[in-house]
C-alpha cells in the first residue's frame, strides 16, 4: 500500500474538492477523509456505510464525591488546570490519569470514553472509502486518524493489493491529526492558493513535510486570482525543490458542483475538471 | 469583553472578519488564536514590541538510574514512552508533559526539561488603536491548544478582545472559544459550510456562549443555510455576497475595511447588534433565575 495525502496548511484551499475528484479517477484504490474534526468529503461522496465503528479516543476523569476527604492534591498535580472545586472540567481533561492515580482516597474514576466514530464504506463508485466523525469538541483527533489508517492498512492486508493507493483528504494545520496523517505517508500533495496567506501557510506546511522527508509535490487553485503571488509561490518552491503539478483556474462552476452536492468531475467541460485530471495524470498512481 | 470568531470549516474568513471587527471599534485587542497558521499579522502588519517563548515539560530518562521496569510506559496514557532492554524512547508528538511518568518512576530517575513549543507575539497597529497578541506554534509540535491556552492569558480584561479561532470543532477550536462572552461563527453557503457551521453550532451550545452567525460568500439560491439557521433559531449578523475583487484584495493582505470603506459602518452595526443580543441574553438569565 502506498499512501498519498493532500494537505495545505490553509483551510478552505480546495482538499476535499480535490479528493472527491481523485475518487472518481480512483479505480481500485480506497480513499479516507482525515480531516475528523469537519469531515466534509462523505457529503460529495453519499457512500453506503457497511460498518460502524465507536472511537475510544482516550479516558477522561470524574470524581465520586462520596469518597473525596476534599485533600485537593489532584488539583495540584494537574498540569491542564482541568480541576477546579473538586470537580473535572471535561473540556480541559487531557486523560493523563495524574490525579486517578495521585488520589489518596481512591475517589477518582477514569474511564475510556466513545469520542467519535469511524465508518467503512463503499461509494456509488465502488471505491472504498473510509472516514470518521469526531464528536464535536473532543481531542485526540490524532489518534482518530491512526485509526482509520490501522483500518486501510488491514483492508490492503487482507486483499494482498500492495499495489495500490490510499489516497487521503487531511486536514488544515500543522498539527496533531496532520502529524498522524503524515505518518507513513510516501508523497504529499499540497494544495494552496495565490494569497499571502496561503504562501505563508505552504511555507509551514512545506517545513513540517521535511522534517517528515516525504516527498512532496505542489497545485495552486484559483492560480488566476493574483497572477503575482502564484509567481511567488512558484518561485519558493522551485527554491526548495517541490515540483508544481498544477494550476486550477478559478472556476465558478466549482461552488456550483459544491452545492449540487457533486464533484466538480460531473462538469467534464469545467476548466477546472480539465486541469484536476492533468494533476491526476501526472502523478501517476 | 471577548468576541471569539470561528467556524467550523476552513477558509471561510475567520481572519477576514475578526480583523474588519478590530478595525471598525476605536480600539481593540486582537488575539490571533489559530497558533498552527496564525495569519491576522499579515492583514494587520503589527509593529511587534516583545515576544516570549511557551515552554512545555518533556521528561529526561536518567539511564543510569533507570532499571527499565516499564512503569512509565505502562503509566503513560499516550504512548508515548517505550521501555527497551537497555533504553528508554520518548515519542515527543505524543508526550502531553502531564508529568504521570516522572512523579511516578519508583527510581526517581525522570527529571523535566523545559522545552520550546511556540512563541507569542505582542505589538500595535496603526498607532496604538489596535492591541496585538498572537501565538506561533512550532513546526513539528502537536499540542496548539496548550499554546491557545497561555496565549489567552495576555487578554487585557477591561478592552474589547477579538479572538480569531483556529478551524475544526476539536480540542484547539475549543480551547481558544472557551469563555468568551459571544461567539461569531463564520461560515458559507456551500454543503461544507453548512455541515461545519452545525458541528460548531454544537460545541458553543455546550459552552453556554451566546453566539450568532455571518455567512461570508453568501449565495442565495443555496437555500438550505439560511433554512437551518432559521429553524434553529439562529440570527444572521451579516451576510457578505461573493465578490471576486474581495478575494482578490484578501489574496494581497489588504483587509476588507480598508479596500472597501463602506464595510467600516458594517461592521460598526456588527458590533451594535453584539452588544445588543448580549444585553437581551443577560436579561433572559436574569429572568431564569
Amino acid at each position: 500500500m502506498k499512501q498519498l495525502v493532500i494537505l495545505s496548511g490553509k483551510g478552505g484551499t480546495g482538499k476535499t474538492t480535490l479528493s472527491a475528484a481523485f475518487s472518481k479517477l480512483a479505480a481500485n484504490h480506497i480513499i479516507a477523509d482525515c480531516d475528523v474534526d469537519a469531515a466534509d468529503l462523505f457529503i460529495l461522496l453519499k457512500p453506503n456505510v457497511k460498518k460502524e465503528l465507536p472511537f475510544y479516543g482516550g479516558k477522561k476523569a470524574t470524581i465520586n464525591n462520596d469518597a473525596c476527604s476534599q485533600c485537593g492534591l489532584c488539583a495540584e498535580v494537574c498540569r491542564f488546570e482541568a480541576i477546579k472545586d473538586l470537580s473535572v472540567d471535561e473540556v480541559l481533561c487531557e486523560g493523563c490519569g495524574f490525579c486517578y492515580r495521585v488520589c489518596p482516597d481512591n475517589a477518582i474514576d477514569f474511564e475510556k470514553v466513545i469520542s467519535g466514530n469511524l465508518y467503512d464504506s463503499t461509494t456509488n463508485d465502488d471505491i472504498k472509502f473510509l472516514h470518521a466523525k469526531l464528536f464535536p469538541g473532543e481531542g485526540n483527533s490524532g489518534k482518530l486518524v491512526t485509526e482509520i489508517k490501522k483500518k486501510a492498512s488491514e483492508f490492503f492486508l487482507h486483499n494482498g493489493e500492495r499495489n495500490k493507493w490510499f489516497i487521503v483528504d487531511g486536514p488544515p494545520g500543522i498539527g496533531c491529526p496532520v502529524n498522524a496523517s503524515l505518518t507513513g505517508a510516501d508523497i504529499a500533495l499540497l494544495i494552496t492558493e495565490p494569497t499571502l496567506s496561503g504562501l505563508h501557510d505552504l511555507k509551514r506546511i512545506i517545513l513540517l513535510i521535511q522534517s517528515f522527508h516525504i516527498p512532496a509535490v505542489v497545485v495552486i487553485n484559483k492560480y488566476d486570482l493574483n497572477a503575482n503571488i502564484a509567481k511567488e509561490i512558484e518561485e519558493y518552491i522551485r527554491s526548495v525543490h517541490i515540483p508544481l503539478i498544477g494550476k486550477i483556474p478559478f472556476d465558478e462552476k466549482v461552488v456550483y458542483a459544491l452545492q449540487q452536492e457533486k464533484s466538480i468531475l460531473e462538469y467534464p467541460e469545467s476548466k477546472a475538471a480539465q486541469e484536476i485530471i492533468t494533476v491526476w495524470n501526472s502523478l501517476q498512481l | 469583553m471577548i468576541i471569539s470568531i470561528a467556524s467550523g470549516k476552513g477558509g471561510t474568513g475567520k481572519t477576514t472578519i475578526a480583523v474588519s471587527l478590530a478595525l471598525s471599534l476605536q480600539h481593540s485587542v486582537y488575539v490571533d488564536c489559530d497558533v498552527e497558521e496564525p495569519n491576522g499579522h499579515i492583514l494587520l502588519k503589527p509593529n511587534i514590541s516583545s515576544q516570549r517563548y511557551v515552554t512545555k515539560k518533556f521528561p529526561k530518562i536518567d539511564l543510569v538510574k533507570c532499571t527499565f521496569c516499564g512503569k512509565c510506559s505502562e503509566f503513560c496514557e499516550f504512548n508515548a514512552i517505550v521501555v527497551l532492554k537497555s533504553d528508554v524512547m520518548i515519542i515527543e508528538s505524543l508526550c502531553h508533559g502531564c508529568g504521570v511518568c516522572s512523579y511516578f518512576c519508583p527510581e526517581h530517575a525522570i527529571e523535566e526539561i523545559e522545552k520550546n513549543t511556540g512563541v507569542i507575539r505582542k505589538g500595535n497597529v496603526q498607532s496604538g488603536a489596535i492591541d496585538f497578541i498572537d501565538g506561533v506554534l512550532n513546526i513539528g509540535e502537536t499540542h496548539g491548544a496548550q499554546l491557545i491556552r497561555h496565549v489567552k492569558k495576555e487578554i487585557i480584561p477591561d478592552q474589547i478582545n477579538i479572538i480569531d479561532a483556529p478551524p475544526g470543532t476539536s480540542c484547539s477550536m475549543v480551547a481558544a472559544v472557551k469563555d468568551s462572552d459571544f461567539c461569531i461563527l463564520v461560515t458559507e453557503s456551500t454543503p461544507f459550510g453548512l455541515n461545519d457551521l452545525e458541528l460548531a453550532v454544537q460545541v458553543v451550545r455546550s459552552l453556554g456562549i451566546p453566539f450568532t452567525v455571518i455567512i461570508n460568500k453568501y449565495d442565495e439560491t443555496f437555500m438550505a443555510l439560511d433554512m437551518y439557521c432559521q429553524t434553529e433559531n439562529i440570527p444572521v449578523l451579516l451576510k457578505i455576497p461573493f465578490d471576486r475583487t474581495i478575494a482578490e484584495y484578501y489574496s494581497q493582505g489588504i483587509p476588507l475595511i480598508d479596500a472597501l470603506p463602506r464595510f467600516k459602518e458594517t461592521f460598526r452595526h456588527v458590533f451594535d447588534n453584539i452588544q445588543a443580543i448580549l444585553q437581551m441574553h443577560e436579561l433572559g438569565v436574569t429572568k431564569q433565575r
